[in-house]
């Protein structure tokens, strides 16, 4: 619970005097997420920039240091009976917020509540030439200057070391029930849509096992009075359930002996046609594979899907792990990555082998 | 970055006249007049020229060819911004995208909408009314605001506690970069692989790229909403009221509030039957299932008697509802009634400084001799100090644009920022040097060197130069020791 901006400064100082590359590193539960990390790089870790900044529960707005644990944001919402509404997974106790943003992880209720870079506000950012700097803010509506806080979302710490954020804050749901039945696969996208488009409180549907899930939250009243209305029996353990969802816990995810992908498409695509263990979340957005394969033979799959695919864990990580980008937004991100960090010091390759 | 354009008018129009429809490359000056400004009238300037391509193809062409004489382009939509964002640059081309006007497709199932940058933000609701659906945002301007715009500028509105800006709404914009390359950011997904460009684009103000299509996320309507309104003998206990209402986990559909004199001009123009003798009100609409609305329009009510609303009325049918809104729909028409002129602020700030800047502001007001009205989106923080001003005394806008200043640096000094949702344009490009340091000043323009090294798009607005931003700032602090200028004392 600490403030090492100044130290932290002065390391990316340092690395850059000397030529040096860094790998930026928080709790370090999502290492296996990314290409490999380069092994000449020092490790910049900002674990120990921790500690919330400020918290006004009636404002809905949270800022932490980066390095904060999520279980230590959750904790100190729940005293206020609020919650981070974009479920981050905990992919282990010291998973921190920063992490979570540099890899724009949410978890199931995604679709109807927004991301993690939904939900994001302001960042503090230390660039590649050591400046601090501060983007967005401490409000839900600001528009002065380029969003720079959302364009850490997904970028691996490419950019910089955000060492403070500002996130958008929610109330619990007062109730949540889980429907659960059999569905075939083939059926389960149109059903998963067609409820989605309902003005009910979904907040969650997904498919795995053959059995498809819908989660309702929100008043106890609106809750009770869908479920009558939908099909599906009640699950007893359903909040256990969307936590292992949330944290990638479920029994689908186990091991890693078989490579995990991560199909990011649009929610009523076909089903890409490969034959396998299926995981489909968000409604249809989101949806996991089990299988060996090459990722050049997923892009095509992934891209009739209206989407993208990335080697979401395990397979070859000294290979692309992420779905390729055309030339003309290769030639921007290269720019962009240049404008924050002309010496190339952050996370070297992590993201992309050219960035 | 500005350098000289290495063409001459006459060979950029017939160059544009090669393959546009002459008629849509216009270069009289009288045909030309009514793209001089957007929504904020006292800013304008002549372009060089007007063209209105009808293809992707011709965005492309024109871009490629401004591109290489370096001529200033300045995209448009249907010129409703309110920060002189869309304001021509004298050397320069305005790129209209008035043919783009097109509904290309609704997806019932997948709940989008794939759109020409051209198509009105109300126009979208309308046509997905038909499966039970419509676009979350919605600025003030909706009937005449365009989609290419409200990504443009990321587009609020009245529900943007509950449903998100423009950047929440989006699936993926379709641009044409400086360059002339056609790319798409963002996909049909809910997320994509490498750099977040879309959230970068969104809000950039014209300064990235063009935008050439949108597709933009649907949400189903919801099955009721209702509206409480309350009245409050103090500004405190109205902002309290706000907060009494959130901690209670109730997230309004929309949660405005009016202060005394934008309570008196709204209920003279629109009859809602608002408490006039009230110092503030609070329009707080919930929506959702009938059992939800039900449930959480008794809590509200509750919470705003216990924060000692002096009136509470609850709309009992659509008309009523319809009703009451109708004073804060029509506030701005409202106060222009009652003055010759208004300027339209538009600053963020933490909501427990709501009560603190209305006081401050009070007394600018009298500092500077002009009255002032203020609506408020209390859910997001989001202010909208109306200044009255009459234009034809001599240095009273001048007066009003000083007090304006002064009220964004005091949107800054609380915690807050110098706009929510109107974009910084050319209005509020002093002000970014409050907001932001010259390093991160410097940032923003190497991040727009990324997208446009030859900076041709927007140029001017958004992001001031360094070179005047000390100058900026010593103004600013000027003014924020309340010095009015010497027109005020005149």
């Amino acid at each position: 619970m600490a403030d090492i901006s100044k130290q932290l400064t002065e390391q990316v100082i340092a690395a850059r005097d000397g030529g040096h590359k860094l790998n930026i590193v928080g709790g370090g539960t999502k290492a296996f997420m990314g290409r490999t990390a380069d092994p000449d790089a020092g490790t910049l870790s900002v674990g120990e920039h921790s500690g919330i900044v400020e918290y006004h529960p009636v404002e809905l707005v949270l800022t932490v240091r980066a390095g904060t644990p999520l279980s230590d944001i959750e904790a100190a919402l729940a005293e206020h009976g609020q919650a981070l509404h974009f479920e981050p997974p905990r992919l282990g106790p010291e998973a921190t917020i920063g992490g979570t943003l540099a890899t724009n992880l949410s978890g199931p209720a995604r679709p109807w509540t927004g991301s993690v870079r939904d939900q994001v506000l302001g960042v503090r950012l230390l660039n590649g030439k050591g400046e601090h700097l501060r983007f967005g803010g401490q409000v839900m509506k600001n528009v002065a200057g380029y969003d720079v806080s959302r364009l850490q979302a997904g970028a691996m710490g490419t950019l910089g070391v955000m060492t403070e954020i500002s996130l958008k804050v929610m109330p619990k749901p007062a109730a949540s029930m889980t429907l659960v039945q059999d569905m075939a696969m083939d059926e389960v996208i149109h059903y998963m849509n067609s409820r989605s488009a309902e003005p009910k409180p979904i907040t969650g549907a997904c498919w795995v096992g053959g059995k498809v899930y819908l989660r309702l939250s929100g008043a106890k009243s609106a809750v009770e009075a869908t479920a009558q209305k939908w099909s599906g029996e009640v699950l007893e353990q359903g909040d256990e359930f969307w936590q292992q969802v949330q944290d990638l816990k479920h029994e689908f995810f186990a091991g890693n002996d078989v490579p995990l992908w991560r199909f990011s498409v649009g929610s009523t695509a076909a089903n890409p046609a490969l034959d396998g263990n299926w995981f489909i979340d968000w409604a249809g957005a989101q949806r996991w594979y089990r299988g060996a394969g090459e990722l050049s033979d997923m892009e095509p799959l992934a891209r009739a899907a209206g989407g993208q695919v990335s080697l979401f864990r395990g397979g070859d990580r000294n290979g692309e792990v992420m779905h390729h980008q055309p030339e003309a937004l290769k030639a921007i991100q290269r720019r962009v990555k240049n404008s924050f960090d002309p010496d190339n010091i952050f996370n070297p390759g992590r993201l992309y082998s050219w960035l | 970055m500005t350098t000289k354009p290495t063409v001459s008018k006459a060979e950029l129009a017939e160059q544009f006249r090669s393959f546009i429809d002459p008629d849509y490359v216009i270069t009289d000056s009288e045909t030309m007049k009514p793209y001089e400004c957007d929504g904020l009238s006292m800013y304008c300037e002549m372009p060089l020229l007007v063209v209105l391509p009808e293809t992707v193809e011709q965005v492309q062409r024109v871009m490629r060819i401004c591109n290489e004489h370096k001529v200033p382009v300045v995209a448009r939509g249907a010129g409703t911004g309110l920060s002189a964002g869309a304001m021509p640059h004298k050397e320069g081309v305005v790129l209209s995208l008035a043919k783009f006007n097109r509904i290309l497709e609704i997806d019932p199932l997948a709940r989008t909408a794939r759109l020409q940058p051209g198509v009105r933000n109300l126009a979208i609701s309308e046509e997905a009314a038909q499966y039970g659906l419509y676009y979350g945002p919605d600025p003030s301007s909706q009937i005449a605001c365009t989609i290419g715009g409200n990504v443009a500028e990321n587009s609020g509105g009245v529900h943007c506690l509950k449903y998100g800006l423009t950047v929440h709404n989006l699936h993926s914009v379709e641009m044409v970069t400086a360059e002339g390359d056609v790319v798409t950011v963002g996909s049909d997904a809910l997320d994509v692989c490498g750099m977040d460009l879309l959230a970068l684009m969104t809000g950039s103000e014209g300064l990235l790229g063009v935008v050439t299509e949108v597709k933009v996320k649907l949400l189903p309507k919801p099955e009721v909403a209702r509206v409480v309104m309350a009245g409050f003998d103090s500004v405190q206990n109205g902002g309290d009221a706000v907060g009494g209402v959130i901690s209670h986990g109730i997230i309004p559909g929309g949660l405005e509030m009016m202060d005394s004199h934008a309570i008196v001009a709204a209920d003279d123009f629109a009859k809602a039957g608002y408490p006039r003798e009230a110092k503030a009100l609070l329009l707080c609409e919930v929506d959702g299932t009938v059992e939800e609305v039900d449930e959480h329009i008794a809590q509200a009510e509750e919470v705003f008697r216990k924060f000692g609303a002096t009136s509470v009325r609850t709309s009992e049918s659509e008309e009523e509802r319809a009703l009451l809104w109708k004073g804060r729909k029509s506030a701005f028409p409202a106060v222009g009634r009652i003055s010759p002129d208004y300027y339209c602020m538009d600053g963020t700030i933490p909501r427990r400084e709501l009560a603190n800047v209305l006081l401050r502001m009070e007394e600018m007001s009298e500092e500077f001799g002009l009255r002032v009205a203020n609506v408020f989106h209390a859910g997001d923080g989001n202010l909208h100090p109306l200044i009255l001003f009459d234009s034809n005394v001599p240095g009273e806008f001048e007066r009003t644009e000083d007090f304006g200043s002064s009220i964004l640096r005091l949107c800054v000094e609380v915690g807050g920022c110098i706009t929510g949702e109107h974009g910084v344009g050319v209005e509020k490009i002093r002000q970014m040097a409050v907001q932001f340091s010259d390093n991160e000043l410097q940032q923003f323009h190497d991040v727009k060197a990324a997208f446009d090294p030859a900076g041709i798009l927007n140029p001017g607005k958004g992001v001031p130069a360094l070179k005047f931003c000390q100058e900026y700032r010593s103004l600013e602090h000027k003014q924020h020791k309340h010095e009015p200028t010497e027109a005020a004392h005149g």
